[in-house]
């Protein structure tokens, strides 16, 4: 109870948009930032950018984790980044991981994507860049 | 002095239905942040509106769904809906999965709806400290129903009673005999008893088990638990789950219980903000006090038991805040 009280969890928003079946990647990872002491908010599989936005905005999040298998990170990424700028929520980082070609990635790190993480990336290293980009406040 | 002052601009954001000022005034409140409790202080006039029901029981028994099943519902009807969904927070690492949204299906335009999701951040009792103070902001922000969603409750996890205006007990079949329904604790809080999964083989048995229980007698203040079957995901009970919590909230009016109810709640609200006050000054005052370890050391050492010990560091808490107050 003490460590907690000084410094407040990071909440992060785990989801996985568009439609894909298999999240055992997404939930490696949420169960990682759970064990780094963050409030993970798992939204779970076929979630629209709608719906992610929306979470994030409600759960007030520091930080959101896409995770995308299916290829359809192109139209599903760029699509969240500017609902995001939409409702005046881009202050929230969002990194992605999952089979991402490297010109992709770096496609969607000019549209404002703090960090993609490809297939075999250590935890260390997500968990690490994770506390890194969330937002601090006040 | 006489002159209110101005509104705080995160109670501002509340009142002009800013679902971001909302969704970040929630964060201040859960952080024990004093700006939440100026915007709360500013708020309170104009809540005790909403319907607040409690969703309760043991993990696994569906309560998410039945969340869900009602959220549907209650759009269907008209009403809004604010969901208050608890679940745990490690006591190793601080750490939470938040996984209740997983099951809350809802179209994401619909300013109707609004979902937080809390860990209880290591406080017992199945809610989080602030999970009442959280209800109270969906209240202020105008939602007519709010939807409390307890951890997955053992035995004794009653705390959601003190929140709720009604409260309900989701169960499933085959949870133990009828003798597990007399005893203390989560069965005593139940307005409405749900057994939920009513598909499963045995659903009979655990409710004809309830009918017996609430056959022995009504509870305080007169009001006999109802009982229903559903079967959530398939939306079965919904409608009459609803039915049964809007009998026990017209009890409440009919027979003057909810002033009393509420008294009982705002005591135990008080008591448990006074506590947290002086808990919190007592620690961080215990934790500067060198004397502290010399104390722990003689205890380790079996010198002095620990409830001396216990007495003399509370006897020197209450010396230093006699003579300044």
């Amino acid at each position: 109870m003490e460590k907690r009280a000084s410094e407040p969890p990071i909440r992060v928003l785990i989801a996985k948009p568009g439609l894909d079946g298999h999240d055992r990647g997404a939930k490696v990872v949420a169960r990682a930032l759970r064990d780094a002491g963050m409030e993970v908010i798992y939204a779970g599989l076929r979630q629209t950018p709608e719906e992610i936005v929306e979470a994030a905005i409600e759960e007030d999040v520091d930080l959101i984790g896409l995770s995308i298998l299916s290829g359809a990170h192109m139209a599903l990424f760029p699509r969240v980044m500017t609902l995001l700028k939409k409702r005046k929520a881009s202050n929230i980082p969002v990194f992605a991981g999952g089979i991402i070609p490297d010109e992709d990635a770096a496609r969607l790190r000019r549209l404002g994507l703090k960090a993609v993480f490809g297939p075999g990336t250590s935890l260390e290293r997500i968990v690490a860049t994770a506390r890194g980009i969330a937002r601090r406040r006040a | 002095m006489t002159r209110s002052p101005p509104l705080p601009a995160a109670a501002r954001g509340v009142i002009a239905k800013d679902r971001g000022a909302l969704a970040r005034l929630i964060t201040s409140a859960e952080r024990r942040d004093p700006a939440a409790a100026s915007a709360l202080r500013a708020l309170y006039p104009r809540t005790g509106h909403a319907q607040i029901v409690g969703i309760t029981g043991p993990l696994g028994v569906g309560k998410s769904s039945v969340i869900n099943g009602l959220l549907h519902h209650l759009r269907s009807i008209g009403r809004t809906v604010g969901v208050v969904a608890v679940d745990p927070t490690s006591p190793f690492t601080g750490g939470s999965v938040l996984g209740d949204r997983v099951r809350l299906e809802r179209d994401p335009s619909d300013a109707g709806v609004f979902i937080r999701s809390m860990a209880n951040r290591g406080h017992a009792g199945g809610v989080a400290l602030a999970t009442r103070e959280v209800t109270r902001l969906l209240d202020a922000f105008g939602f007519d129903v709010v939807l409390v969603e307890t951890v997955g409750s053992g035995q004794a996890d009653i705390e959601v009673r003190d929140i709720a205006s009604t409260s309900v007990v989701v169960l499933v079949p085959h949870l133990g005999d009828e003798v597990q329904t007399l005893k203390a604790g989560l069965f005593e809080i139940a307005d409405v008893f749900c057994v939920n999964k009513a598909d499963l083989p045995g659903a009979d048995l655990a409710a004809k088990d309830l009918r017996e229980l609430v056959s022995l007698g009504p509870g305080p203040g007169g009001w006999k638990p109802r009982i229903v079957t559903a079967s959530a995901r398939e939306g079965q009970g919904i409608p009459e789950l609803w039915n049964a919590i809007g009998a026990h909230e017209r009890f409440l009016d009919e027979t003057g219980v909810r002033a009393d109810a509420e008294r009982k709640q705002l005591a135990a609200e008080l008591l448990a903000l006074v506590t947290e006050m002086v808990e919190r000054e007592v620690s961080s005052g215990l934790e500067r006090d060198p004397r502290l370890r010399e104390l722990l050391d003689r205890v380790a050492r079996r010198e002095v038991d620990p409830r001396s010990a216990a007495e003399l560091l509370a006897s020197r808490v209450r010396g230093r805040r006699a003579p300044g107050r």
